[in-house]
């Protein structure tokens, strides 16, 4: 269950950003979670809402957005979208590969309330 | 306040902050201060009873006395591993997490005024879950997962981030393939697929097997930092 400390990492970038906006309540945020993060989305959901509880998000809540595994073969240079972890080119054999995208773990945007 | 509230307009930011920027740029400072002093840090990851701590009880014996190492041991609770590793004359240091199921690169960087600056190698034992850890980068130069054959040979493929994340994959406990339905070259192969640049090795700590290539690829990435400093 690392993703409560994830969350607490997820606060303090929300209260700084919030904070510089002076923004009253954030009431909502979108988080970017790639398939190769390492989190399971609902207990990111659970933990943000245990966390919340007294902070300027009270009244937030969490979106995640699953961010698919996308691999580049840097030999014959075809993308490919993967649902498996196997890290072979299915076109040329290759396994020089470059990851694009599926690793993310980004608070992307959020909701705020100003004056 | 409703009367309040419809004074109050919304505003959408866009941010895109990594939640693990905070962590990232610790251990980047770690292994950039650690390498420059010409220390290999090796991360050793796995789930609980794989063999962590017997693995660096095996190889202490094989690295010291002509090479200086050192232990961090992180764990839920108790003292237990750095005490059976202080056992063995080698100097570690404790980490009790008090929950927490991986260690973070800001618990390290707690710990770095104690680290004497002509250490060769600084390993540090992961708290055993084959999950969570995966997620941190500590500022090792080495991330290894050890496999045990008691654990089955499916799990790259069910837990993949671990072994995608690393550089080295050490199958643990190989005098027990004998009673166990364990294929090491399935396990090697998916490893393979999941990451084609893992660097493969096996051990048995019961029978010392495997523990002297272990040794030789330590040193062999210490040289190489240290080539690249040089
Ligand atoms: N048969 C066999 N048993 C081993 C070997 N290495 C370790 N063990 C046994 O496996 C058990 C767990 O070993 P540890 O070294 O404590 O494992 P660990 O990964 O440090 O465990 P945690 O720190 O609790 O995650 C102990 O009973 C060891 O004696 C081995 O090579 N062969
Ligand atoms: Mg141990
Ligand atoms: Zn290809």
């Amino acid at each position: 269950m690392h993703e409560l400390s994830l969350i607490a990492n997820l606060f303090e970038i929300m209260e700084e950003k919030a904070a510089e906006k002076n923004a009253k309540k954030i009431t909502h945020v979108v988080l970017q979670v790639g398939k190769l993060a390492g989190v399971v989305p609902e207990l990111l959901i659970t933990a943000f809402d245990m966390y919340k509880k007294d902070t300027i998000a009270s009244e937030g809540n969490l979106e995640i957005k699953e961010v698919p595994l996308k691999i580049l073969c840097r030999d014959c240079k075809t993308e490919v979208v993967k649902d498996d972890f196997v890290f072979i080119c299915a076109k040329c054999g290759s396994s020089n590969l470059k990851t694009l995208a599926g690793m993310e773990l980004y608070l992307e945007k959020m909701e705020l309330e100003v004056d | 306040m409703p009367h309040n509230k419809t004074k109050m307009k919304t505003k959408e930011v866009m941010v895109l902050e990594d939640l693990l920027g905070s962590n990232k740029k610790i251990a980047d400072q770690i292994r950039k201060k650690l390498t420059a002093k010409g220390i290999l840090t090796i991360n050793l990851l796995s789930s609980p009873g794989s063999g962590k701590t017997t693995l660096l009880e095996s190889l202490s014996e094989i690295l010291t006395p002509e090479y200086k190492m050192a232990v961090i041991e992180g764990d839920i609770e108790t003292e237990r591993d750095a005490d059976r590793i202080r056992a063995k004359g080698i100097p570690a240091w404790q980490i009790t997490t008090g929950g927490a199921c991986h260690l973070e690169a800001k618990m390290i960087g707690k710990l770095f005024p104690k680290i004497p600056a002509d250490l060769d190698f600084l390993f540090i034992e992961n708290v055993g879950n084959l999950v969570c850890p995966a997620s941190f980068d500590l500022g090792e130069n080495i991330r290894c997962v050890l496999l045990s054959i008691p654990e089955g040979d499916d799990k790259p493929k069910k837990y993949p981030k671990a072994f995608i994340t690393s550089h080295c994959l050490v199958i643990s406990k190989t005098d027990l393939a004998p009673v166990l339905p364990f294929n090491i070259e399935k396990a090697k192969k998916e490893a393979l697929e999941i990451n084609p640049n893992l660097k493969l090795l096996t051990t048995s700590a019961q029978s010392g097997a495997g523990i002297k290539e272990l040794a030789e690829y330590f040193i062999e990435s210490l040289q190489k930092i240290r080539r690249t400093n040089a």
